[in-house]
């Protein structure tokens, strides 16, 4: 992987938010929480301004990000759609939709398409049982999602007439 | 203040904002101002009803009209018929699938009919933003009674004779928990709310938390009281962004009311609460591995004994329950424990509150005396199976839980009756199936979750469930031997017996409960290559009948991939080899032309 060569004001950034959690090393969830909701994603060149500044191992903060699903190393796409895998959308058809969101947009899950418009995740449950199965675009929730439906939410973002999606 | 005349409430969960109750609101309140009605009518955004199914969801005070399914647009004639005019809008009411009549009020809702609300009791009835609508039912009045009339002892005493049982699945009796907490001599204690709702297709905690987060806070303060803490820490989800801002909301109020914070009641009795975020690990609900993450490191388990309540976080004595545990205990300080335990079975009093999903009729969340039947909640509050299909199995108890069947429909559900059937009461999720549900392909699917989450620091559980998970696709790729069936079994008794922490010992559950009740779909698989719920899509195959093609070149259209072929009014033909079996040409011929075998 190429380095990054991380921008002073996010050096800075990243030090102003370890200082908030008064750099204790036990805030260290706390710290990658609120880091990669300023800067979307944790890559390593990040995990290492951490470290020093936690006064703890590149390693140990590894360990927590690559530990738990909610981190991510990869940068998103414009639009991150997740589709839901819990079990109530899982039996009401979710494995088919993301076969049919991987196969539109040729990408895995995990991955981003070339021009950085979408990403796909998988989820387990936002709780939204009742709207099986679930997919999130972003914030933007749309429930009972079938496979036909697929082509046309890909639509709506890519034409970039998202502002009538968000406000209809 | 203002004496309303009207409540308009709205649901405010996490189902219903996501089709758009917010706007809905506004919108009302649009309409409220228009007809110069702010003084009479007021719109309160609660938590869940508990109907998902049918949300949004507005029920209307004083009548208890229950609006369903709103969109932003009926907020106008609900305004203008109902609340100007008093004629409630028909259209919108619910519609008894048996009778086929609307039901105007709630209370006559088969839905809620056979429910008894203990841990929802304020779900759906009060602003979760606002302290004092909490206040106004008996909120904080248990805390009070707790610490001004009560010894530590006796309100242990009260929790132990109401025989509560946490609720996150364990069943450990709660109020032997805090007197164990209570007996370790130390000068810090900590008490733990656990809500990281990890089980996929559970959402209880979620709705408690959103709906009357400070009856959890109420709780939390109470246990404090009684084990000897000062601190009480909650670990959620960062995946449930609305609850942790009303959690928010409801602590910064508690602590303006002086109710949390220093000398409550001018008592002496101090504590403070903080909010800690999980980051989407499903071990991180056992609770050594939450208090490891609480701490900042990987949220793996550790070896009980010593238990949390001798060493928990930062290696001291910590109280871990679970939010609808909580929520129980000031309605048992309130009402008594003799009261709470006439409700229920022999070991297993109150009630319980179920996600009921899936393939039913009535998506939502219930919350049933223990003891009632699987029957009772599928079919008379679950409304039976979606599309008029037959049932074939209930999961409980997420992925640590099992597969119910058709001869366990009328056990009386409790946590000891669930393990005997070889499911577990787990926290509460409880997914419908029906006859389009391979069984086999469940138990994947649950292994498939399983392995990853599973934390990898024990071998039976990093590497045992990946051999599962092997075998189980090999059997759904028709590829499966009969040897395979009996190798699933031993493996999964090793894993059970072997594995460190409750995930690893409960992986295998759906495993070994689904070939205990549906072993003639492994056979299927294995001995004939066939997936009798037509779900394995390796040992599907699509054909077009010649004889019933019209040519009519609507499957042609309709294929993805371009794997039908055929001139205009002639019969057309699939390529087996493109074939991506999506069904798609079979659900859209009209001539039934297509067969699946």
């Amino acid at each position: 992987m190429p380095k990054i060569k991380l921008a002073e004001n996010t050096i800075e950034l990243i030090q102003e938010i370890c200082v908030e959690f008064e750099n204790k090393e036990s805030e260290l969830i706390n710290v990658l929480h609120k880091v990669q909701g300023k800067l979307g994603y944790l890559p390593a060149e990040v995990q290492e301004v951490i470290a020093r500044e936690l006064k703890m191992s590149v390693a140990k903060v590894y360990g927590v990000v690559t530990f738990y699903s909610f981190f991510t190393m990869i940068p998103q796409g414009e639009f991150p759609i997740s589709v839901c895998m819990g079990t109530a959308c899982y039996v009401r058809g979710a494995e088919q939709v993301l076969a049919e969101f991987k196969r539109q947009l040729k990408v895995e899950v995990g991955e981003s398409t070339e021009d950085g418009k979408f990403s796909i995740n998988c989820l387990r449950c936002v709780g939204a049982c009742g709207l099986a199965p679930v997919v999130t675009v972003g914030e933007k929730v749309f429930g009972r999602v079938a496979p036909s439906d697929v082509k046309k939410i890909i639509a709506e973002y890519r034409e970039g007439c998202t502002e009538n999606i968000k406000t209809a | 203040m203002t004496d309303y005349k009207m409540h308009l409430l709205i649901c405010g969960g996490t189902g219903c904002k996501a089709s758009e109750s917010d706007e809905i609101k506004n919108r009302l309140n649009h309409y409220i101002e228009e007809f110069d009605l702010g003084d009479e009518v007021q719109v309160v955004t609660t938590g869940c009803f508990g109907f998902c199914e049918k949300g949004p969801i507005i029920k209307v005070l004083p009548d208890n009209t229950f609006y369903v399914q709103v969109a932003p647009a009926d907020a106008e004639e609900i305004i203008k018929e109902h609340i100007v005019k008093g004629r409630p809008v028909g259209r919108l009411l619910y519609t008894d699938p048996n009778s086929a009549k609307h039901v105007s009020d709630s209370k006559g809702m088969d839905f809620y009919k056979k429910q008894i609300r203990i841990a929802l009791k304020n779900c759906g009835f009060i602003n979760p933003e606002n302290i004092d609508e909490y206040i106004a039912r008996d909120g904080y009045q248990a805390l009070g009674k707790c610490l001004t009339e009560m010894s530590r002892e006796e309100v242990i005493k009260e929790i132990k004779d109401s025989g509560l049982r946490g609720r996150g699945g364990g069943g450990f009796p709660t109020g032997l928990k805090w007197e164990i907490t209570k007996n370790v001599e130390n000068d810090q204690k900590y008490v733990v709310c656990n809500a990281d709702e990890g089980d996929p297709g559970a959402f209880m905690d979620r709705s408690i938390l959103e709906g009357d987060p400070h009856s959890v806070l109420e709780a939390m303060a109470i246990c404090g009281y009684c084990i000897g803490a000062d601190s009480g820490l909650i670990y959620i989800r960062a995946e449930y962004p609305l609850a942790i801002q009303r959690l928010k909301v409801a602590i910064k109020q508690a602590e303006e009311y002086g109710l949390i914070g220093n000398d409550i009641l001018g008592t002496g009795f101090n504590f403070k609460l903080e909010l800690r975020y999980g980051a989407g690990a499903f071990v991180c609900g056992e609770e050594t591995a939450l208090i490891h993450s609480m701490e900042g490191l990987r949220g793996e388990p550790t070896f009980k004994p010593p238990f949390p309540s001798v060493s928990g976080y930062m290696g001291k004595p910590t109280n871990v329950n679970n939010v609808e545990t909580f929520a129980n205990v000031p309605v048992i300080i309130n009402k008594g424990a003799k009261w709470f335990s006439s409700i229920g079975t022999e070991k297993s009093k109150g009630t319980k509150v179920f996600a009921l999903a899936g393939k039913i009729n009535n998506v939502g969340l219930i919350e049933v005396p223990m003891g009632t039947t699987l029957r009772e909640v599928i079919y008379d509050i679950g409304g039976g199976i979606k599309g008029g299909k037959e049932f074939k199995s209930v999961q409980t108890g997420g992925p640590s839980g099992g597969c119910l069947t058709k001869k366990h429909l009328d056990i009386p559900i409790d946590y000891d009756n669930l393990i005997a059937a070889g499911s577990m009461m787990g926290s509460g999720g409880m997914i419908v199936m029906d006859e389009d549900d391979c069984m086999v392909s469940i138990a994947k699917f649950y292994l498939d979750f399983t392995l990853e989450e599973s934390c990898g620091k024990c071998t039976p559980c990093r590497v045992g469930n990946k051999r599962l998970h092997e075998i189980l696709d090999k059997i759904t790729e028709g590829k499966g031997e009969m040897e395979d069936i009996n190798k699933l079994k031993e493996l999964s008794w090793v894993i059970k017996d072997t594995a460190l922490c409750g995930l690893g010992q409960t992986s295998p559950n759906p495993v070994l409960s689904t070939i205990a009740n549906f072993e003639n779909e492994y056979l299927a698989h294995v001995q004939e290559g066939k997936c009798p719920a037509g779900q394995c899509k390796s040992l599907l195959r699509y054909d077009i009948v010649e004889d019933l093609c019209t040519g009519c070149t609507l499957c042609f259209r309709n294929c993805p991939v371009g794997a039908i072929t055929g001139e205009r009014r002639q019969a057309h033909y699939i390529d087996q080899s493109l074939c991506i079996k999506c069904g798609a040409c079979f659900e859209k011929c009209k001539f039934n032309a297509i067969t699946l075998t």
